[in-house]
């Protein structure tokens, strides 16, 4: 499988990450997988002509491109042109490129929430009038339009996140090399299943305190950041709490909230990402799935039920109070 | 002889996007343009917006130095607030920080600078078969121990910020996050693996004999390790002459802690240190598709030119400290700090050997910083304290990222943010030419490289180039 990787309008992010992978080596799974990358703009030796010559290759059709994998937003201004990002030495914008590349490509994966709807490269007034490939925000039709498919009647595959997880990109590259991912493996936006059925709230370290109501107040407590800090993790979907990230990790672990960086138009959230927004101090946003009356009975019921212990380390830096030891029956 | 016109690109192995403009007379450059050809406009989206909100959007202007933006925004938001961080969220801050840094020093020699020299063209020279097995690209075993080491010390970005990158565990008063006793213990083992790999693969001795080196003809007298075979090809190649530098340099200082900087704070010229004149720095915009007048960050704007008048050649707006151009990196880092190696380096040329030479200095450097920062953590200390944001107010967040100088410029009014205004290290790098016609530090670096003939992507171009480990998607914003 041939694999070329485009840098569109972005920050380079998620391939830094895919760099974390780990057990095996990002270079290793690769190769393990038969995928042979054919030009990536960080990691590959070719540069300047030697790129112009395999993209030459790729549009005269004596490469096949197997793996079009596009990070990073599409940028249509200044009025359109594309000028706001050429692909330097071929005096053509990336616009054209992906948009001559894509019909080219086996299968077409957009990498991170740029690539997929737009991302923070969108955020405020989109300054650079960018769109994701196949999306624009959360609406279908991107640079591509919405009836897009590839040979194998995939979609552009939206490996959302900001930054995508690695284990999230090698496994969507290794399941398409494998030939196995199907149109049924991707979710309504496109994303790939596998990490798109979880919720950031699977997992989560701060659940008990979610359980109670035991809110933190401000950054550094260790509480549940829903009421407050903006936190929803019960509303993204993403694997983040079940598999870690940087060995050890995820942003609900550090101690900040969720920012739902999967989701379309997660940039503009229309309150301060760390603030909760709320009507008559009831914060606003459900989780996912629960009817909004048996949200508030619980909340209030679970609050009425919260342990001291909950209570007490919910605004505190760290555990003040230690779950009470029990002995065993004799 | 007459002369030639070359356009490099695309230009990979560096951050973001490149294209390189060449003038060829006589075999060798005898003018160069450089054009950042990517505009996102991130001053532009953070108009209006809650200022908190800086500490999510600007980390995200760069996947590789994603914290480093992220700690001068919360400098610049701390100044707004006067508010300082406890000393030990200090001290994490710099820890965090210096993670991210010595792992963009590490992706930049395994990853993007050395892979040129197992080209072709360099088959005759004794190093290249050694070269060749531990620096193909996304092959060599030097590149994938480098990787697995890079992903390893990254472990303690996953425990302490969360994620890398774009994590918003640093803030204004500290660190979200408060370690526990045992995690200052497996802290200090990821380090004590870390310094294993750069014992064994990087340098091939103890890192302290590596930080000894007292000057450029010691230096490349090193055969050991990975660093030997980079040195070995300096000599044969003579990178010291390559590239040289015009010997101004420009630091705000690293790791900013209530004791002082990890690396001291400075600018040189003439062979001395003196204080940054901050007030004197000017963003020139001249040859920028910018619109507007040459203003200091404090007051200036962002509006692209749509037209991209044909005058113009870049995004990237021309900063000028005192009117002239400034070069910021590991060896301005080094040369202010003091380091004998460093400033002998910039005294013989500071050119490609310099800049590489200079960041392998700094990763020694940087681990022994980082191992007594982690010895420091006390886990009873608080590590962030609460402060809230003035309605209206300004500040200035002023940071070391792994290429130099990065500073936010913020104003609130109405509890908004009226303006921000970013000069990332390859702004000052790679700025194109100013009103007076001053080329900026690349653009001068590259006058003289050879171009040999049929060379079309000249090879010492792209050592040069890539000598200054560029952050393009940073330099425009």
């Amino acid at each position: 499988m041939n694999l070329l990787w485009l840098q569109a309008s972005g920050c380079g992010g998620c391939t830094m990450s895919l760099l974390c992978a780990e057990n095996p080596n990002v270079f290793d799974t690769l190769a393990d997988a038969g995928i042979r990358v054919l030009w990536h703009p960080a990691l590959s030796v070719q540069s300047g002509a030697e790129v112009r010559a395999i993209l030459h290759q790729i549009t005269e059709g004596t490469l096949a491109l197997d793996l079009l994998c596009i990070e990073g937003a599409i940028a249509r201004g200044p009025r359109g042109t594309g000028r706001f990002q050429m692909l330097t030495g071929t005096g053509r914008s990336m616009l054209d490129w992906v948009r001559d590349l894509a019909p080219r490509a086996r299968h077409v994966v957009a990498v991170g929430s740029c690539a997929a709807y737009g991302g923070v490269t969108t955020a405020g007034d989109n300054p650079s009038d960018a769109v994701g490939v196949q999306y624009e925000g959360s609406h279908p039709g991107g640079l591509l339009p919405p009836e897009f498919l590839d040979a194998a009647g995939l979609p552009v595959i939206n490996v959302a996140g900001c930054p995508t997880h690695p284990g999230w990109v090698l496994e969507t590259l290794m399941l398409l090399a494998a030939g196995e991912m199907r149109a049924q493996d991707l979710d309504g936006y496109a994303r790939p299943r596998f990490f798109a059925d979880h919720l950031v709230h699977h997992g989560c370290p701060k659940n008990e305190f979610y359980e109670y109501k035991a809110s933190a107040r401000d950054l550094s407590d260790m509480g549940c950041m829903m009421e407050h800090l903006g936190c929803i993790g019960t509303q993204a979907v993403g694997d983040c709490n079940i598999r870690p990230w940087n060995g050890a990790g995820s942003c609900t672990s550090g101690g900040y909230p969720c920012i739902n960086c999967t989701a379309p138009e997660f940039e503009n959230p229309r309150h301060a990402f760390t603030q909760t927004p709320k009507i008559a101090g009831i914060p606003v946003g459900l989780p996912t799935d629960m009817p909004k009356a048996w949200f508030m009975a619980l909340a209030s019921l679970s609050k009425a039920a919260t342990p001291e212990r909950l209570v007490r380390n919910a605004v505190s830096d760290r555990v003040d109070v230690p779950p009470t030891l029990r002995k065993p029956r004799a | 002889m007459s002369g030639a016109k070359l356009v490099v690109g695309p230009f990979n192995r560096v951050e973001g996007d490149l294209e390189v403009h060449l003038d060829i007379q006589g075999g060798a450059v005898a003018s160069a343009q450089v054009n950042a050809p990517l505009y996102r406009g991130f001053e532009r989206m953070l108009e209006g917006r809650d200022p908190r909100d800086a500490l999510t959007i600007t980390p995200r202007i760069c996947g590789i130095c994603s914290i480093s933006q992220s700690a001068a925004a919360a400098r610049a938001l701390g100044d707004v607030m006067g508010l300082r961080s406890t000393p030990q969220g200090e001290g994490m801050s710099a820890l965090i920080h210096a993670v991210e840094n010595v792992c963009d020093h590490l992706t930049h020699f395994y990853l993007f600078f050395m892979p040129d020299f197992t080209r072709p063209a360099y088959a005759g020279q004794d190093w290249h078969e050694a070269v060749m097995q531990r620096f193909t690209a996304m092959q060599g075993s030097g590149a994938r121990r480098a990787v697995e080491a890079r992903a390893s010390l990254m472990h303690i970005l996953g425990l302490m910020a969360g994620k890398w990158p774009h994590t918003l565990a640093i803030q204004p008063g500290g660190v979200t996050r408060t370690p526990t006793a045992a995690e200052r213990m497996r802290i200090l083992s990821t380090l004590r693996g870390f310094r294993r790999f750069l014992e064994a693969e990087l340098f091939g001795a103890p890192l302290e004999s590596f930080i000894d080196l007292r000057g450029q003809a010691a230096l490349l007298d090193w055969h050991t390790g990975d660093a030997g075979l980079f040195l070995r090809a300096a000599v044969s190649l003579d990178l010291a002459q390559m590239g040289r530098g015009a010997g101004r340099y420009l630091s705000f200082g690293a790791y900013p802690m209530a004791g002082g900087f990890g690396f001291a704070r400075g600018m040189w010229q003439g062979g001395f240190v003196s204080e940054v004149p901050m007030d004197a720095i000017v963003e020139d915009v001249s040859h920028a598709w910018m619109l507007g007048a040459a203003a200091h960050p404090a007051r200036g704007l962002t509006e692209p030119d749509e037209d991209m008048r044909t005058s113009a050649y870049s995004w990237c707006k021309a900063p000028r400290l005192g009117g002239v151009p400034m070069e910021c990196g590991a060896l301005a880092r080094q040369v202010i700090d003091g380091h004998p190696l460093a400033r002998d380096l910039s005294v013989k040329g500071g050119g490609v050997l310099a800049r590489v030479g200079a960041r392998l200095l700094e990763i020694a450097r940087i681990q022994l910083l980082m191992e007594d920062l982690a010895q420091s953590i006390d886990p009873s200390a608080r590590f962030m304290v609460q402060g809230d944001l003035p309605a209206q107010g300004e500040g200035a967040g002023l940071v070391e990222a792994a290429r130099g100088a990065l500073g936010h410029w913020v104003r609130i009014e109405r509890g908004r943010i009226a303006s921000y205004q970013i000069i990332a290290p390859t702004t000052w790098n790679f700025s194109p030419r100013d009103a007076n016609g001053l080329p900026g530090p690349l653009e001068a670096a590259l006058v003289g490289a050879r171009v040999k003939p049929g060379e079309d992507t000249p090879l010492a171009v792209q050592h040069i180039v890539r000598s200054f480990d560029p952050c393009m998607v940073c330099t425009v914003h």
